[in-house]
């Protein structure tokens, strides 16, 4: 009987080596004093092939940028919650210069940490909460949607396009009708029909909801989820579909139309710029949900690979699209806009502005249904 | 239309099935291994990895098989030989298989196969009524011979009949003079080789590239699908398909602009096992209840 117990403290014990072991890979580098020190939080595994693969490329673009000067340190894996907490002071312990939090469940571990550490820089993506040493930073993935529902809208035959998305946030939903506005600018016969996952990464869910959708006659598919598995099914059944965060060609070469891109590098790259010499700076202002840095086609933060698999024709209104976004000649949500019941949201000549966009909880025109609450 | 629907929830409930076949033999032999989801990420990562290196689905399936089978004899290797908690084992397995295949896998990142071809010529699946039954793949076929084969096995050979034994009382069936540590091993890699199977399943049939954790808890929702099954072979494909059904229902419901919460319909297949296993206990017959030496080591009287 003693035997049996040893044996099962032998089991916790193994079995909590290996939680440990395997659930926090810490990829550590070596230390220096003259160089400066940053640090990744990552969500999960650039594996994903989706956003945490986004913000890796953008640590190695750091790294390459700065060089010596530079010594880079993430932690993947990193569940949202007191375990953050943990891994955001032990990085700060351990004499990182600046720590960037790259998932919105970070706010709050992120901001109780900085409040321990005024002389670390921490830098927060996609969060609205901010500290004397806390910046925050997003990317307006939204433009790249509208370009989306342009190229859509000139796509469909059946004016059915399928939305594989996660989770019903501003973030999501401005996508949506972003996509919405971008569609009904050349095709007001077309629909929207918006599926959530309600999850971030389930690639066989998400294949599912791709599967439902064509089913119900969508020939274009745009998703807000991490996986290539929607435009996988859309190879398979042979109708059109957009990549998301990153390149998707190889998964689906004559299915994808394009793919919007987030490029982290250039923030990143800038930030550290501003911290070494100084100008650094947390913004002025309130807290806000679009953070002190907010950019997209116009600096880069969003870049959209080639237009493939469409005539010329509908690649060049693609074109003039993402150009209208970048140099501001299109403004996407700009008046007269309704929402999906036919109250008026903006009257001519008015628009959206920031605040607006994050306190969107409603469906534009072109979008069938109702946010699930 | 209802045709594509129908085949999407067919091809849902392929893993599940085979997944939760190979838990049953194993649960009916007394052990619980709850390492499944990690044995299905080993089996997948290994199937695109010999599929995609070598261009063949049927090593891959193979190298899926074998290498759940690997890991199965890991946790075997513990929980038989050391007789360590299996609980606490079952576990560290599943965290070992999801770390392990995500270190295996970084290097597949980003890359795509071909995946299994259906059975039956393409235009099969136009016949009216029975065509999403014939595009379907070898081994979702295979999936439903296997589950009759283990429902022969268990109740109506001899074999079958001693390793339900070992998972009732394996004292009984050691004193008779059989090996419950044998029955045990066979059965713990049989579950390997299907949840092994399983996982191949979807890096070769439903979303044919490989990325880390890509079973997103199917591992539970078959570990879920055992008890719901009330450990009878038949019952876990219609539990499957009822599980599938709701999942994909929720989906075309959404598509269609229905208005039930998503989240409920999510929550359902669990919600329906806590219902089952409410019910086993207010009937309190044996028949359906869990092998009664569930979890508990053998360890022979020296």
């Amino acid at each position: 009987m003693k035997n049996n117990s040893l044996m099962k403290f032998g089991g916790i014990v193994m079995a909590v080596t290996a939680i440990f072991y395997f659930a926090m890979n810490t990829n550590q580098a070596v230390d220096a004093k003259s160089k400066m020190k940053v640090a990744f939080v990552y969500l999960t595994n650039p594996g994903d092939h989706g956003w945490t693969y986004a913000h890796e490329v953008g640590r190695q673009q750091v790294e390459e940028h700065f060089g010596d000067a530079v010594e880079t340190v993430y932690v993947e894996n990193v569940p949202e919650g007191p375990d953050a907490t943990r891994v955001i002071r032990e990085l700060a312990q351990n004499g990182n210069d600046m720590i960037f939090t790259t998932s919105f469940g970070y706010m709050e571990p992120t901001l109780k940490v900085a409040k321990d550490f005024p002389n670390i820089k921490f830098d927060h993506i996609t969060g609205y909460m901010r500290a004397d040493n806390m910046a925050t930073g997003n990317i307006r993935f939204y433009e790249g949607r509208y370009v989306q529902g342009v190229v859509a809208g000139l796509t469909t035959k059946s004016d059915k396009i399928g939305y594989v998305a996660a989770f019903p946030i501003p973030e999501v939903i401005q996508g949506i009708n972003s996509f919405a506005q971008g569609l009904r600018s050349v095709n007001k016969d077309a629909a929207i029909s918006v599926v959530w996952a309600n999850t971030w990464y389930d690639p066989v869910k998400e294949g599912d909801a791709a599967k439902v959708l064509i089913a119900e006659g969508a020939d274009v598919l745009a998703q807000h989820t991490d996986s290539p598995a929607m435009l996988q099914t859309a190879e398979k059944a042979g109708v059109y579909g957009f990549g998301q965060s990153s390149d998707m060609h190889d998964f689906a070469p004559n299915a994808q139309l394009f793919a919007s891109v987030n490029n982290w590098g250039p923030y990143y790259i800038s930030q550290i710029e501003k911290a070494m010499d100084d100008s650094w700076s947390t913004g002025e202002g309130p807290d806000h949900w679009a953070g002190n840095t907010w950019k997209g086609l116009s600096d880069d933060f969003l870049v959209l690979t080639d237009f493939k698999n469409m005539p010329a024709g509908v690649a060049d209104a693609a074109q003039k699209a993402r150009d209208g976004i970048a140099n501001g000649s299109i403004n996407i949500f700009s008046g007269p806009m309704s929402d999906n019941e036919g109250n008026q949201i903006l009257a001519n000549g008015e628009a959206l502005d920031d605040g607006g966009l994050w306190a969107m909880d409603y469906y534009v025109e072109g979008v069938i249904g109702k946010i699930p609450n | 239309m209802i045709d594509a629907l129908i085949l999407t929830i067919l091809m849902t409930s392929v893993p599940l099935v085979l997944a939760a076949t190979g838990e049953l033999v194993v649960e009916r032999s007394g052990v619980l291994n709850l390492g499944l989801e990690g044995m299905m990420l080993m089996g997948a990562v290994s199937a695109f990895a010999f599929t995609y290196a070598t261009g063949s689905l049927f090593i891959g399936l193979l190298a899926g098989i074998i290498s759940g089978a690997v890991t199965a004899a890991i946790f075997g290797f513990f929980v038989l030989g050391l007789a360590t908690n299996q609980v606490a084992t079952g576990l560290a397995l599943t965290i070992f298989g999801t770390g392990l295949s995500g270190l295996i896998g970084a290097d597949f990142v980003g890359n795509a196969i071909t995946g299994l071809p259906t059975l039956f010529p393409k235009h099969f699946g136009d016949i009216p009524f029975i065509g999403a039954f014939l595009s379907l793949d070898i081994v979702a076929y295979s999936s439903v011979i296997i589950v009759f084969l283990v429902w022969v096995f268990l109740f109506k050979t001899k074999t079958g009949l001693i390793l339900r034994a070992s998972g009732i009382s394996h004292d009984s069936a050691h004193s008779l003079g059989y090996s419950v540590l044998k029955v045990r091993w066979c059965a713990v890699l049989f579950g390997g080789m299907m949840a092994g199977l399983s996982g191949a399943y979807l890096p070769l049939m439903l979303t044919p590239h490989w990325s880390e954790g890509m079973t997103s808890g199917r591992g539970w929702i078959a570990l879920a699908l055992v008890v719901f099954a009330s450990w009878m072979p038949s019952r876990i494909i219609y539990g499957a398909i009822l599980f599938g059904t709701i999942t994909i229902m929720q989906l075309a419901g959404q598509a269609r602009g229905w208005t039930i919460p998503p989240q409920l319909l999510s929550s359902l297949p669990y919600l329906a096992t806590i219902l089952v296993l409410v019910l086993i206990s207010i009937r309190g017959s044996a028949k359906h209840a869990a092998p009664s030496n569930l979890t508990i080591p053998f360890i022979s009287s020296k």
